[in-house]
């Protein structure tokens, strides 16, 4: 009774912002979207049905698969190697570690108006810099072969210093004997962070990875500021598409079922994550 | 006396008494309206909205006017609808004049023939830009009142018109003279690089408004009146598409691609391009940050001269008591009179909505300083409504889709627009009962 009671407020919480909203969403995706003159009703498959023959849907999809598959290494990565750096006894270290984390603290929205301007053609930064080498000018977010790209590199330098904090803190909890007894064994830099390091952060790692992979479906505010989904949905993302489809097209029946399919690539992603990569993590 | 008898009395009794109670209060207490606005721009223009709103409370003490500034366009619709599904939604609301076929299917609005029933008031209904009217109206009906409305105007930069040998003060008046005058003014580097375009018409977010000029130049339209049919792949259309993609694609005058609506006018600025088309809303923003002598003329004429009108208009809401509808109504119409409207028109760049607003002494002598701002009015004789149907997002995106995939050659025009017109008739087909 005591331990229920205790659990309670977080029980409260977990099932009327998470369990019933996900119930609902399941039972709205069977029912049709009304329309003047036409109660909603159940369709049963329907909303499936259509999604299966929506061209947008599965370019979507497909857009959202490539965006993840790059921004997620990338950000990682470069996380590890920032992360390492500042880690080093270097001078102006504050301030570098605050640069680095200074793009997770700027509201999205703001920055991707900044961006905008970095990729104008003609007067850009970026055209700026091609400019200087003598590279003829590239309209950046309005071609269909360098929008999304250019998507994926704002979010990697959004997620990269956030991700670094982790992998900072990870790296000063590793003992300092480890790299005394590495180095008298005579080993190297770069063996001592394949075979030490690197296998002692894997906690952090996976953490991390879960939070790529979760934001790389959520972060969409970039897309409204910067393209709107154009170039003909060549940069639209599913939770901007859900977003279309539910508060543009305000057909919320086939934005439930939409959502639905969110809900279950990113819970099939966590689960194997966790059940999967989780046995191979080497805690302390 | 029989049942019904002493029922139908008891009634009457009952409206009396009632009525009697309720009629008191409602001249007591003051009648209170929540008004969601939208601004493109925040700031100053949120401060013009709060200073009318408490204008008119100080001279009708009887109402109370609370404006909500809601954000974009968007967000204030989905703020409005989002409201309306809870069952609380605002007794008034500025929304894009497209939205009038969804605001109609949602059965969130009133048409103002309800509303404004004396002669006065019919008047009144009848003194707006019959071009502003055409989005505003339908059924017979008047759903909606022009308040921030729009045209697209061609901006040029008289500098770059000199140095390429054209005259100045002449902007292009037909579709081969634009192109033409495009090439003169596209200049390149030494290894063929462009450092200036000749044109730049906007295609990102939005390119159906400004493929709404070429079509109507064109001499077709996009959509019956009813909003249930659209006619994107007739040939006329797809030829006004043609010519649009031709610029940059056969002569080289704009750039490929797409190309950002909110950048554009910061290359005009930047001398990017020579010449641009974009709303009339952007007047107060080139005429402060121009270095140059520029100039604002009426679009080209293809086979007619045309543009689309955009902006928002006035709704009245149904879930409201009688006492607030006419409330609404008569803030409405004293925010629409002519003075108001010439002021309104003066401090934002949206064009003033009535004939007679442009007959004050403020709005007259604002012209005669800068007769750029008359250009959007003049222009208004050719213009047509702006693409507006029901389920009017969704066959909005299939045309932006078809117009995007053209501009970056993914299809052709041809192609382009019949996909998007197959689209279009697949959404629309139930509403065609």
């Amino acid at each position: 009774m005591h331990g229920w009671l205790l659990l309670l407020p977080a029980a409260v919480l977990l099932v009327t912002f998470t369990h019933y909203p996900t119930v609902a969403t399941l039972y709205h995706s069977f029912f049709s979207t009304s329309k003047p003159g036409r109660p909603t009703a159940w369709i049963g498959l329907d909303n499936y049905r259509n999604m299966v023959e929506d061209p947008v849907f599965w370019q979507v999809l497909a857009n959202n698969l490539w965006y993840a598959l790059a921004t997620i290494p990338l950000s990682i990565a470069l996380a590890i190697l920032m992360a390492v750096w500042v880690n080093g006894k270097i001078p102006g270290r504050g301030l570098l570690r605050l640069s680095f984390f200074t793009p997770t603290v700027l509201p999205m929205i703001a920055v991707a108006n900044i961006w905008l301007f970095f990729y104008t053609p003609g007067y850009g930064l970026l055209e700026q810099v091609t400019g200087l080498f003598g590279l003829p000018s590239h309209n950046w977010l309005g071609s269909r072969n360098t929008a999304l790209g250019c998507l994926v590199i704002v979010t990697v330098w959004k997620e990269a210093g956030f991700f670094m904090i982790f992998y900072l803190a990870a790296l000063q909890s590793i003992s300092p004997h480890l790299t005394e007894a590495a180095s008298l064994m005579g080993a190297g830099r770069w063996y001592f962070f394949r075979r030490v390091t690197f296998p002692l952060l894997m906690p952090t790692t996976l953490f991390v990875l879960v939070n790529a992979v979760i934001n790389s479906f959520r972060l969409v505010d970039h897309i409204v500021v910067m393209t709107k989904g154009g170039p003909d949905n060549t940069t639209a993302l599913l939770l901007y598409y859900i977003y279309d489809v539910g508060f543009k097209f305000w057909d919320s029946g086939y934005a439930a079922a939409l959502t639905l399919v969110l809900l279950v690539i990113l819970a099939a992603f966590a689960m194997g994550q966790f059940l999967f990569l989780d046995r191979r993590v080497h805690y302390q | 006396m029989s049942v019904t008898r002493i029922a139908r009395v008891t009634a009457v009794f009952l409206v009396v008494f009632l009525a009697g109670g309720a009629m008191p209060a409602a001249a007591q207490a003051p009648v209170e309206l929540t008004f969601y606005y939208p601004v493109a721009v925040g700031g100053p223009v949120t401060k013009i909205i709060d200073g009318l709103a408490a204008d008119f409370q100080k001279e009708n003490p009887g109402i109370k006017v609370k404006p909500i500034y809601a954000g974009t366009y968007q967000e204030t619709i989905v703020k409005v609808l989002t409201a309306l599904k809870s069952g609380e939604p605002p007794q008034m609301s500025v929304l894009l004049s497209t939205d009038m076929f969804t605001l109609i299917d949602e059965d969130a609005i009133i048409p103002f023939d309800e509303a404004a029933t004396s002669a006065e008031d019919k008047a009144w209904m009848k003194s707006f830009f019959p071009a502003f009217m055409l989005n505003s109206q339908t059924g017979g009906k008047t759903w909606g009142i022009p308040f921030q409305r729009s045209t697209i105007v061609l901006y040029w930069n008289k500098e770059a018109f000199k140095e390429a040998g054209l005259d100045p003060n002449r902007p292009p008046a037909s579709w081969a003279e634009q192109a033409e005058y495009a090439r003169k003014l596209t200049r390149r580097d030494a290894s063929g690089n462009v450092t200036q375009w000749g044109l730049k018409v906007p295609s990102s977010g939005f390119p159906y408004w400004l493929f709404q000029g070429f079509t109507t130049q064109n001499d077709v339209l996009l959509m019956n009146p009813a909003g249930t049919e659209t006619y994107y792949d007739k040939p006329a259309v797809i030829e006004a598409l043609q010519y649009w993609v031709d610029l940059s694609q056969k002569h080289k005058v704009m750039p490929t691609g797409i190309i950002e609506w909110g950048t554009t006018p910061k290359d005009f600025f930047e001398r990017q391009t020579a010449m641009m088309w974009t709303t009339t809303g952007n007047l107060t923003n080139v005429k402060n940050n121009a270095k140059f002598d520029f100039g604002v003329a009426m679009l080209p004429a293809g086979k007619r001269r045309g543009s689309p009108t955009g902006g928002g208009n006035f709704h009245i809401f149904k879930k409201s008591t009688p006492a607030q509808q006419v409330a609404s109504l008569k803030f409405i119409k004293w925010i629409s009179s002519p003075a108001r409207a010439a002021q309104w028109g003066i401090d934002t760049g949206y064009v003033a909505v009535r004939p007679d607003a442009w007959e004050t002494p403020v709005m007259k002598q604002y012209v005669a300083g800068f007769p750029a701002a008359a250009v959007a009015r003049d222009q208004l004789q050719y213009a047509v409504a702006e693409l507006s149907t029901h389920d009017n997002q969704r066959v909005t995106k299939a045309l932006n889709d078809g117009l995007q995939a053209a501009l970056t050659a993914a299809k052709t025009p041809e192609q382009a627009m019949k996909d998007a017109q197959r689209e279009a008739e697949r959404i629309l087909r139930p509403y065609r009962r």
